[in-house]
C-alpha cells in the first residue's frame, strides 16, 4: 500500500478508484448502466487523445499549446473534402474519398506539428510561445477556410470513426487505446522513447551526449501534431461537423489531464497508464456528477479543484531539477519559493 | 546606424508605424480622430489586463486565471447591485469588484506563495474553479439591466466631437483608469523597493531569497495585485458594454500574454516594461480593428496575431540563440 | 566593545550531523579584524556547512560562536547579516537584470527598512563603495553584461554597502584569470588595511595565501591543521586537505612507434583560442593545462564539435572529422566528459543504466525497436568494469557519490568503444581517493591503446596522468612539455608568468 501510494500513478489509482467507487454508490443505477458506460466511453477518447498530445511534449519539458488549433484545421480540411467531393458517392468511392480526407488530415497534422518543432528546435523559441502563436495560426488558417462557420454534410461513413462499434467496444475508445498503448510502448521499448525522457531531465546533458536533439525535439511536435489531428477527426466524427472553435475548453483539459496524470510539467518523467488514469478520473467525475444533476459548469470548478488537490500532494514528488541553471527551464514553470531547499 | 531588432519596443513600434503608414495609404481616412479614439477604447481593458499580466511575468511567473478574475468580479458585483444595492454609485461598484478580484488574486496567491506550486499550473486550476463557480453558483444568464451607477459611468466622455466626414467620435473616461493603473504600476515598479524586490526575484529568486527579499509576501502581493486589476478591468469591460455576460473575457488570457510578450516581457521573468506592454497591446488591438483597412479580411486577424508571436518572440531568441553559439 | 584584542569572531565546538553523518566535528577557530583567514578543505570535509552556519541559514547541533564579544548558541540570518558576516557565494546571488547601483545598494537598501527608491541615495552609495575597493564599474550597466571578475567585484561591494565586517568568500578564484586574481588580492589587502576580516574557503588556497595571516585545514568535519599562513605552501596544504601524501603512479611510458591519432592544425576560434595544432598519439595520455579563461574549455567543446571553430582541420585517425557537429565527432569515435558533471553529464533523476545506455541506443536498436535487455546488459556490464559502487543500478544516478558519477559519464562514452576521449576537469568535486582511482582508469585506458586528452587546472593530476603537456595561454599553446620531466612548480611558473 505505501509502495503504491509513493508513486503519483499509484495515488491516482486509488483516486480513480474512490471516485468510481463513489458515483457507483451514489447513483448506482445510472452511474452503472451500460448506457452511461457507452456514453462514456464515447465522450473522453478525443480530449483523452489531446492529453497524449500534450503529455509527449511535456516530457521534454515543453508543452503544445496549438492541439486544438491542429485538431480543428485538420477537421476541417478531412470535412471540407468530404462536403466537395464525397457527399452522393457510394460504395468503394466513398470509402476512397473519405480515406483521402483522413490522410489530408493525418498529413496537415503533420506539417503543423513540424512547424512547431521547428520554431522550438531550430528557432529556440519556448514552446509555450511558440505553440501559442502557431495555435492561433492553425485556428486563423480553419476560420479563414470557413468563415468561420461549421462544416457539415458527411457521407454516412464519417460517422464510424466517431460513433460504431466493434464488437460491442466503441470505435474512439477502441482508437483511444491503441494510441495510448502505442505512446506507452515507443516510450517504454525505443530509442526515441527514451531520449525523450532524457532530454526532458537535462537537455544540456543530452546535447553533450551526442543526442541529435533537434531531431528529438522535431519529431516530438510532429508526433503531437499527429496526434491532435486524430482528435480532430474523433471529434469531427462524433459531432457529424467541422469548425474553427470546437473544443476550445479542451486545450486546458488536456494540460490539466496530463499534468493530474504526474506528468513532471518541467519534463522527464511521466507515465501514460498515469494519464489514462487521469482521464478515466476526470470521466467518471463528470459523468457521475452530470447523472446527480450538477451542471456543466461545475464540472469545470470540480477539475480545477482536483487539479490543485493533486498538486499540493503531488508537489513534495517531483524532483526538481535544480543542477540546471544554465538551462532556462519552461518559465511559468519554475518552482516557486518555499518549497526549495 | 544598425535598428537594435534585440528590443521588442523598437520592433512593434516599427510594425506599428509601418501598419500606420501603409493603412493611411490605402485609406486617406485612417489617420483620424475617429481611429485614434477606437484604438484608446479598445486598448482600456485589454491595456489593464496587460499592465498585470506583465508584473506577474517580471515576477518571474505567468497568470492565465486573470480574465476569469475578471469575469467573476464583474458578473458578482453586478448582480450584488441589482438585487441589493442599486442606488450605489459607480465608483462603490468599482471598489467591490476590485475587492473581489483581489480576493480570488489572494486564492492564487496562496497555492503558489504558500504551497510553491508552479504558476502556470496553479493558474490553469483556477481558471477553471473561478469560472465553474461563477456560472454553477453565482450565474450564468446575461444582465442587460445594468445598475444605475455602472450605466451613469458608461456615459462619461472624456472627449467627444464629431470628424469632418461627420463621423462623431468619443472616448470613455474610463480611459482615464488605464491611465491611472499605469501610472500607479509605474510608481511600484521603479520607485518603491517592493517594485524592485519583484524585479529582483524575476531575476533571480535564489538571490532574492538569499538577500532577505520577503520573496513569499511579494510573489502574494503580486497575484493579488492582478487580481485587484483584473476587478477593475472587468466592472469597467461590463460598464462600458452596458451588459454583464458571465461568458464573456474568458479566452482573452493568451491574447494578453501574447501582447505583454511582445511588448519585451520574458516569460523566464526579470524583464519587461510598460512602453512595451502599452505598445504590444496597440498593436494587437490595431490589427483587431483596422486589418480589413489593409484589405486583410478580418477573418485572418488570428493568422496575423499569430504571426506576430512567432516574429516578435522569434526573432530575439533566435538572435540569442546564435549569440550563445558565437560565445562558446 | 570589544577589547582591541578580541578577535571578531571566535567559533567553538561547531559540531553539525545530517542523518547521522558528522558533517563538521567540534571545529573551533577565529579570526580577527582586518585579518584574511583561509579555510581549506576537499569537497564533503564541512566547509560549505560551516559558511551556511556562520550566514546563519544552518542550525548548528552544537556551537558557540563570539560575535563581537557576544555569545551565540546559534546565528539567524538576521543576526548574521546584523554582525556584518556577508557570504559571496560561487554564483555571486546578484540579479543579472539590475544594474551595477542597484545590485550593490539593494541589500543595504532593505535592510535599512526604507520602502521606496531614492536613487541618488543607491548610487551615491554604489559609487562610495566602488572607490573603497578602487575599481571603476559603470553604475548603470546591467550585471548580465560584465565579466565574471566584475560581477565579483560587484558582490564585494554589496557585501560592503551592508557594512560588511567578515566578507566570506566561497571559492574565489576559480572563476578567474591570473591578472583578475592579481586584481583581487589587491583589493582584499585594501579591505583589510580598512578593517575588514575576509575567509577564504576553498580547495585551492595556493593563489591566495600571500594574503592570508592565518590558515585553518578541514577533513572529514574536523580542523586537521591551524596555524600561521607563512608554515603553509601548496604542498602542505593539499597533505592537510587529503591527509597522505598522495604519491601516484606515474604514467607507463608511451610505445615508441604509436601510431598517431588525432592531427590538429590551425584551429582557431576568435575570442576564444586562435591557431592551435598538436597530435595525438594511440595509448597517450596528453594534457593541456590552462586557467580559466585560457581557453581551454571552448578548445576541448570545439574538438568535440560543441563549439564551432571559425578555422582549421581535425583528422581521426587520417579521416577529416566535421567540425562543429557533436553527433559526427562522436561517429567519428571522440568521446567527451564534460567539466561540469551535474549539469552536463548526468541525468540525475534518471537511472544509472539509463545513464549509461542513452549513448548506446543506436547500437540495440533493432528495427525501430530497442533491446532494452541488451542494453541493460551491456550498461551494466560496464558499471562492473569501471567497478561503480553502485547496490543498485535502477536507482537515480544522483544517488551516487562523485567520484562513482564521475565513472558513470566514463562508462558512457566506453560502451561506445570510442577512438580517443577528451576529458575536461576529470576530478573536480570528487573525494581525494576516487580522484586516484579515476587517475589509475585514465592510465589504464591509455595502456589499452585509447588517446586521452585530460584538460584541468589540477596540475599534480596532469603530472600523475600525462605523457606530454601543453600549456594553454590566452587561447594559444605556449609550451610543450614532456609530462614525466617536468616539476608541478614549473608547470606553475609557466602557467602563471
Amino acid at each position: 500500500m505505501k509502495r503504491l501510494l509513493a508513486a503519483p500513478e499509484g495515488r491516482l489509482a486509488v483516486i480513480t478508484l474512490v471516485i468510481f467507487a463513489g458515483m457507483s454508490f451514489l447513483a448506482p443505477d445510472r452511474f452503472l448502466s451500460v448506457q452511461n458506460v457507452t456514453s462514456m466511453a464515447f465522450q473522453f477518447p478525443e480530449f483523452a487523445i489531446l492529453a497524449l498530445a500534450m503529455t509527449i511534449t511535456m516530457l521534454t519539458g515543453g508543452i503544445d499549446l496549438s492541439v486544438v488549433g491542429i485538431a480543428n484545421l485538420s477537421a476541417i480540411v478531412a470535412a471540407l473534402i468530404l462536403t466537395r467531393f464525397a457527399t452522393g458517392t457510394t460504395g468503394t468511392d466513398a470509402v476512397l474519398w473519405l480515406a483521402l480526407a483522413l490522410a489530408a488530415a493525418g498529413g496537415i497534422g503533420l506539417v503543423a506539428g513540424l512547424f512547431n518543432g521547428v520554431a522550438v528546435a531550430v528557432f529556440g523559441l519556448p514552446a509555450i510561445l511558440a505553440t501559442l502563436g502557431s495555435g492561433l495560426i492553425f485556428t486563423g488558417i480553419a476560420i479563414a477556410l470557413t468563415g468561420g462557420s461549421a462544416v457539415m454534410g458527411f457521407p454516412a461513413a464519417a460517422a464510424w470513426l466517431g460513433n460504431a462499434t466493434l464488437a460491442g467496444v466503441p470505435v474512439p475508445l477502441l482508437l483511444f487505446a491503441l494510441l495510448a498503448g502505442g505512446l506507452a510502448f515507443v516510450l517504454a521499448r525505443t530509442g526515441f522513447g527514451l531520449k525523450v525522457q532524457m532530454y526532458g531531465t537535462n537537455p544540456l546533458a543530452a546535447h553533450f551526449a551526442g543526442v541529435d536533439v533537434t531531431r528529438l525535439l522535431i519529431r516530438v511536435y510532429a508526433v503531437s501534431g499527429v496526434l491532435a489531428a486524430i482528435a480532430g477527426l474523433v471529434v469531427m466524427s462524433r459531432a457529424n461537423s467541422a469548425k474553427a472553435d470546437y473544443g476550445s475548453s479542451y486545450l486546458l483539459l488536456a494540460v490539466l489531464i496530463a499534468v493530474l496524470g504526474g506528468v513532471n510539467p518541467y519534463g522527464g518523467y511521466g507515465r501514460v497508464v498515469g494519464v489514462v488514469l487521469a482521464v478515466l478520473s476526470m470521466q467518471f467525475l463528470s459523468s457521475g456528477l452530470n447523472m446527480l444533476g450538477v451542471s456543466n459548469f461545475a464540472r469545470e470548478l470540480i477539475w480545477g479543484a482536483l487539479l490543485l488537490v493533486v498538486m499540493v500532494v503531488n508537489a513534495g514528488s517531483w524532483p526538481r531539477l535544480r543542477a540546471r541553471p544554465r538551462v532556462r527551464a519552461e518559465p511559468g514553470l519554475q518552482p516557486s519559493p518555499g518549497t526549495e531547499t | 546606424m544598425k535598428l537594435d531588432l534585440t528590443r521588442n519596443e523598437t520592433l512593434v513600434a516599427g510594425v506599428i508605424l509601418a501598419f500606420c503608414a501603409i493603412a493611411a495609404v490605402v485609406d486617406p481616412g485612417f489617420l483620424s480622430m475617429p481611429t485614434l479614439t477606437d484604438l484608446l477604447r479598445g486598448g482600456i481593458v485589454l491595456g489593464i489586463f496587460a499592465v498585470g499580466a506583465m508584473l506577474v511575468l517580471v515576477s518571474g511567473g505567468i497568470d492565465v486565471s486573470f480574465t476569469a478574475v475578471a469575469a467573476f468580479a464583474m458578473y458578482t458585483t453586478t448582480l450584488l447591485l441589482v438585487n441589493w444595492a442599486p442606488g450605489l454609485p459607480w465608483w462603490a461598484a468599482f471598489l467591490v469588484a476590485m475587492a473581489i478580484g483581489a480576493l480570488l488574486g489572494a486564492f492564487n496567491g496562496l497555492f503558489i506563495a504558500g504551497f510553491g506550486l508552479p504558476t502556470l499550473i496553479v493558474t490553469l486550476g483556477t481558471l477553471s474553479i473561478f469560472r465553474g463557480f461563477l456560472l454553477t453558483f453565482v450565474g450564468s444568464k446575461l444582465i442587460s439591466n445594468l445598475p444605475p451607477g455602472m450605466r451613469d459611468f458608461s456615459r462619461l466622455m472624456m472627449v467627444r466631437g464629431t470628424n469632418a466626414d461627420g463621423s462623431f467620435y468619443s472616448l470613455p473616461w474610463a480611459f482615464a483608469f488605464l491611465v491611472g493603473v499605469v501610472v500607479v504600476t509605474w510608481t511600484i515598479l521603479y520607485r518603491t523597493m517592493l517594485g524592485r524586490a519583484i524585479f529582483a526575484m524575476g531575476g533571480s529568486m535564489e538571490s532574492a531569497r538569499r538577500i532577505g527579499i520577503p520573496v513569499r509576501a511579494t510573489q502574494f502581493f503580486v497575484y493579488v495585485y492582478v487580481g485587484t486589476m483584473a476587478g477593475l478591468a472587468g466592472i469597467i469591460h461590463a460598464s462600458m458594454a452596458r451588459v454583464a455576460n458571465p461568458f464573456d473575457l474568458v479566452g482573452l488570457e493568451l491574447s494578453v500574454i501574447a501582447a505583454v510578450v511582445l511588448g519585451g516581457a520574458r516569460l523566464a521573468g526579470g524583464y519587461g516594461t510598460l512602453t512595451g506592454t502599452l505598445l504590444g497591446v496597440a498593436l494587437i488591438v490595431l490589427v483587431r480593428n483596422s486589418l480589413i483597412v489593409l484589405g486583410i479580411p478580418s477573418t485572418w486577424q488570428s493568422v496575423a496575431i499569430g504571426i506576430l508571436i512567432l516574429i516578435g518572440t522569434g526573432l530575439p531568441a533566435w538572435q540569442a540563440k546564435r549569440a550563445a553559439a558565437r560565445a562558446a | 566593545m570589544t577589547a582591541a584584542d578580541e578577535p571578531l569572531i571566535v567559533m567553538r565546538g561547531v559540531t553539525k550531523t545530517y542523518a547521522g553523518i558528522r558533517a563538521l566535528d567540534g571545529v573551533g577557530f577565529a579570526i580577527r579584524e582586518g585579518e584574511a583567514v583561509s579555510l581549506a578543505g576537499e569537497n564533503g570535509s564541512g566547509k560549505s556547512t560551516l559558511i551556511k552556519i556562520l550566514a546563519g541559514a544552518e542550525e548548528p547541533d552544537e556551537a558557540s560562536i563570539t560575535v563581537a564579544g557576544e555569545s551565540f548558541a546559534r546565528l539567524t540570518p538576521r543576526q548574521s547579516a546584523g554582525a556584518g558576516i556577508m557570504v559571496i557565494f560561487q554564483d555571486f546571488s546578484l540579479f543579472p537584470n539590475l544594474s551595477v547601483a542597484e545590485n550593490i545598494g539593494f541589500s543595504a537598501e532593505l535592510h535599512a527598512g526604507h520602502r521606496l527608491v531614492d536613487r541618488g541615495r543607491v548610487r551615491a552609495l554604489a559609487a562610495r563603495t566602488l572607490e573603497r575597493v578602487g575599481v571603476d564599474i559603470p553604475l548603470d550597466a546591467r550585471v548580465e553584461t560584465l565579466s565574471v571578475a566584475h560581477k565579483q567585484l560587484v558582490a564585494i561591494c554589496r557585501a560592503l554597502a551592508s557594512d560588511a565586517r567578515l566578507i566570506i568568500m566561497d571559492e574565489p578564484t576559480t572563476a578567474l584569470t591570473e591578472r583578475e586574481v592579481r586584481v583581487l588580492l589587491g583589493i582584499i589587502r585594501r579591505l583589510k588595511a580598512d578593517g575588514v576580516a575576509v575567509l577564504f574557503v576553498s580547495h585551492k588556497l595556493a593563489e591566495v595565501l600571500e594574503v592570508c595571516e592565518h590558515v585553518v585545514v578541514l577533513r572529514n568535519g574536523r580542523k586537521v591543521a591551524e596555524g600561521p599562513a607563512g608554515e603553509f605552501d601548496a604542498a602542505s596544504l593539499a597533505r592537510h586537505m587529503t591527509g597522505r601524501d598522495v604519491a601516484e603512479a606515474l604514467p607507463s611510458p608511451l610505445a615508441d612507434g604509436a601510431p598517431r591519432l588525432l592531427e590538429v592544425r590551425g584551429l582557431s576560434k576568435a575570442g576564444a583560442f586562435a591557431d592551435i595544432g598538436f597530435e595525438l598519439h594511440a595509448g597517450e595520455v596528453l594534457g593541456i593545462a590552462g586557467l580559466l579563461g585560457s581557453g581551454r574549455t571552448p578548445l576541448a567543446k570545439a574538438l568535440f564539435g560543441l563549439v564551432a571553430p571559425d578555422a582549421g582541420r581535425v583528422t581521426l585517425d587520417g579521416r577529416e572529422v566535421p567540425l562543429g557537429d557533436p553527433l559526427a565527432a562522436a561517429a567519428a569515435g571522440i568521446g567527451y566528459v564534460p567539466e561540469d558533471r551535474l549539469t552536463e553529464g548526468l541525468f540525475l533523476t534518471q537511472s544509472i543504466l539509463r545513464n549509461v545506455g542513452i549513448g548506446r541506443l543506436e547500437a540495440h536498436a533493432q528495427g525501430p525497436l530497442l533491446d532494452v535487455a541488451g542494453l541493460w546488459r551491456e550498461a551494466e556490464e560496464w558499471l562492473r568494469r569501471l567497478a561503480v559502487k553502485a547496490p543498485d543500478p535502477a536507482a537515480p544516478v544522483r544517488s551516487l557519490s562523485g567520484g562513482n558519477q564521475q565513472r558513470v559519464v566514463l562508462a558512457r562514452w566506453l560502451a561506445r568503444g570510442p577512438r580517443m576521449l577528451l576529458l575536461n576537469g576529470p576530478t573536480v568535486g570528487v573525494d581525494v581517493g576516487s580522484k586516484a582511482e579515476i587517475h589509475g582508469i585514465i592510465r589504464d585506458l591509455a595502456g589499452r591503446g585509447l588517446g586521452v586528452v585530460v584538460i584541468s587546472d589540477d596540475l599534480p593530476e596532469l603530472l600523475a596522468t600525462c605523457h606530454r603537456i601543453l600549456v594553454m595561454k590566452e587561447g594559444r599553446i605556449t609550451d610543450d612539455l614532456p609530462g614525466t620531466a617536468t616539476s608541478e612548480a614549473d608547470l606553475a611558473h609557466r602557467l602563471a608568468s
